[in-house]
């Protein structure tokens, strides 16, 4: 067991992929020759050569149109879009054409395609690099949607992803790549599907998603110092949203907490709550409560920027108020 | 091409002429639904491309107006019609209709109803193949309008910077819907959008099949052997309106005329006829035998077939059996940092 950044284990999945499968690639803009703009791929262009990390002209949407194509004839494309928010530039290949073409074919074809992105905000990079669009995806059937917290998850889970047969989004945070955590150092996969209890608690669920798991924590620490014993739930996929684990805990607890960093409208909180209210209303002691961005597009001055995305004592007052402490 | 030959491939084209002309009978009996794009007058363009490739054996994909470069690529007719008819049976289990025939079996891998979308998806084809060191080749067949989108610039710069063998077919019929291709392209000739990107490039009569063999043939060499993508431009014409709800109000008479004096069936028919290859009487008998092969296969097919159950409503979006090794579930309790 080793302690590595998260990059670096995007990096490892990327390394044992691409030795165990010749039909593994990886494309995207400057993630060869220039190492990836988070180094996820630093090393692999003198490895594995041009024709298997293959860097991309800025053309979003085609090259990720030709990672779908020859996905669906038998090749395992990794593909990386530099910021969620030019994502967007590949909505028509990513949503209209890999999600449906398993349906749309009567399952006789299909797009084993990884698409890796960080979405979230960083550092004052302002309104066009700080978007989060985590709920766009997943509404959007025929796609899976992965949320890796730490280091474990964004290995295991790109691997999972790589060998699956279905597009699969994984979205990775600006904040995290340097982020450290334990990696077995024998291969590991993780699941694409199922939330995991990262801190056991009786008193308030708190539930977050990739970057928001660690202001649930933090938090959980903060209620700990007051007697309060919270349990931290990362729901790793936000599609399929793994329902019973949520209502196990919001069970125990009956008091629920969703933190977001995207904004709140059709956004995962709304989502989360309609899915406790269909499986456990009843258990329930008190409203749940949304953190979630301000409805602005993200600002640049740093003060602004600050009260515009939530942070570890947004989600400690929204437990407390759950908890009728306030 | 020996006279055998050539006598097929003018059946092939008369079957696809009334092929599309029993989908538009079932239109109007609301046996089919959606959108319905016929490829009536184009016929020679897919017929001679898809006789210069190699069918089963090289990829084809294409927009919404797919059912004749499906059949010419190896799907069955039977399996075409009961799609459009939304049975289980369908090349795609009537779960895409009309513009979304698939039959990998036979490396047609999909009808298209966004505009350019499949251009990036015949690069990819393309990658497949060369990355598998195959000689298959990759052949997109796209109409006028859609080299307007970002989608061909993307693709044509990137095809031509890694020389993936994709063959890319313009169907040049001058229209996008209603807009005539002059008032919607700064450059009318097509093949001449493509010289920035370092694609060589031709335009031919699309209504010749002969034409259209030929230069297709000298085509899928250069893509074959290698030497990058090629692009290749068809003029030609659609005989009946852009989809059943279009009237064609906005082409005038004259032109459709002329158009159709160059209906391809006609010359082609024409041509095997002055070189006694055919008489009128053996054409008679190909459109008799054409008529009762669509009649008693290939509709009654499509008819007698079951519709999908509605059981199955979730069936397909995702892999129905996946491993469990990547999707779990998750042992409860497992924990990291
Ligand atoms: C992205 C997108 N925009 C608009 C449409 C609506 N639309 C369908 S077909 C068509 C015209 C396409 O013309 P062309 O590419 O010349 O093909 P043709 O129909 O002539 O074969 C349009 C605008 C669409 N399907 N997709
Ligand atoms: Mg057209």
């Amino acid at each position: 067991m080793a302690e590595i950044a998260y990059w670096e284990a995007i990096r490892r999945a990327h390394d044992e992929e691409l030795a165990h499968d010749r039909m593994v690639i990886a494309m995207g803009e400057d993630i060869g020759v220039a190492g990836g703009t988070y180094k996820a791929t630093s090393g692999l262009y003198q490895k594995y050569g041009a024709d298997r990390i293959i860097d991309t002209p800025i053309s979003e949407n085609s090259y990720t149109g030709i990672g779908i194509g020859a996905s669906m004839a038998g090749m395992r494309p990794i593909i990386e879009i530099m910021s969620i928010n030019f994502a967007l530039l590949a909505l028509d290949t990513l949503i209209n054409a890999a999600a449906k073409i398993r349906y749309m074919s009567g399952g006789r074809a299909s797009c084993p395609i990884v698409m890796r992105t960080p979405g979230g905000t960083a550092h004052q990079l302002a309104a066009q690099h700080s978007a989060r669009l985590a709920r766009m995806f997943m509404s959007t059937p025929g796609l899976r949607v992965v949320t890796p917290r730490g280091p474990l998850d964004a290995y295991g889970m790109l691997k999972s992803a790589v060998r699956c047969n279905d597009p699969v989004i994984i979205i990775e945070h600006e904040s995290m790549y340097n982020m450290r955590g334990e990696v077995p150092d024998t291969e590991t996969f993780r699941p694409l599907e199922g939330a995991e209890i990262v801190r056991a608690g009786t008193d308030v669920t708190l539930i977050g998603y990739n970057y928001s798991v660690h202001l649930c924590l933090a938090a959980a620490e903060k209620l700990a110092a007051m007697g309060i014993s919270a349990e931290v739930l990362d729901l790793r996929a936000l599609r399929p949203i793994d329902r019973d684990t949520i209502r196990r805990s919001v069970e125990k607890t009956h008091k629920a907490v969703i933190a977001e960093e995207d904004e709140a409208t059709v956004g995962v909180g709304a989502e989360i709550i309609s899915v406790i209210m269909e499986e456990c209303f009843f258990a329930l002691d008190a409203q749940p409560v949304r953190v979630h961005a301000a409805d602005v597009p993200v600002p640049y001055n740093r003060q602004l920027e600050k009260a515009a995305i939530p942070n570890a004592d947004d989600v400690l007052a929204a437990a407390l108020k759950v908890l009728g402490r306030v | 091409m020996n006279a055998s030959d050539q006598k097929r491939l003018l059946r092939e084209m008369i079957f696809y002429r009334r092929f599309e002309e029993r989908t538009f009978e079932a239109y109007m009996e609301r046996k089919i639904g959606g959108f319905l794009h016929l490829y009536s007058g184009q016929e020679a363009v897919a017929t001679g491309v898809l006789e210069a490739a190699r069918c089963g054996h090289d990829y084809v994909i294409t927009g919404y107006r797919d059912h004749i470069h499906a059949i010419k690529a190896g799907a069955p007719a039977r399996e075409v019609m009961a799609e459009l008819y939304g049975k289980e049976t369908g090349s795609s289990r009537g779960r895409g209709g009309s513009m979304h025939i698939f039959d990998p079996t036979v490396n047609f891998m999909g009808g298209y109803a966004l505009v350019g979308q499949p251009f990036p998806l015949a690069a990819g084809l393309a990658l497949a193949c060369k990355h598998k060191g195959t000689d298959q080749i990759a052949i997109c067949f796209l109409g006028d309008g859609a080299n307007n989108q970002g989608t061909f610039h993307e693709t044509l710069n990137m095809a031509s910077l890694w020389k993936l063998p994709v063959l890319f077919v313009c169907e040049n019929n001058l229209y996008a819907i209603g807009t005539r291709i002059d008032r919607s392209s700064a450059v009318t000739d097509q093949y001449k959008r493509v010289a920035a990107y370092n694609i060589p490039s031709s335009q031919h009569d699309g209504q010749d099949i002969d034409v259209v063999m030929a230069s297709a043939g000298d085509a899928v060499a250069h893509v074959r052997a290698g030497r990058g993508p090629y692009f290749i431009e068809f003029m030609t014409y659609r005989q009946r309106g852009h989809s059943m709800s279009d009237s064609n109000a906005y082409r005038s008479k004259d032109e459709e005329r002329e158009w159709l004096e160059r209906d391809p069936l006609k010359i082609y028919g024409e041509r095997l006829k002055k070189a006694g290859i055919v008489t009128d009487k053996d054409i008679a008998a190909m459109e008799k035998s054409v008529l009762e092969e669509i009649e008693n296969d290939i509709v009654r097919f499509a008819e007698e077939s079951p519709e999908p159950r509605v059981e199955d409503l979730n069936k397909y979006c995702l892999d129905d059996q996946p491993d469990p090794r990547w999707i779990g579930p998750l042992a409860q309790g497992e924990q990291h940092g």
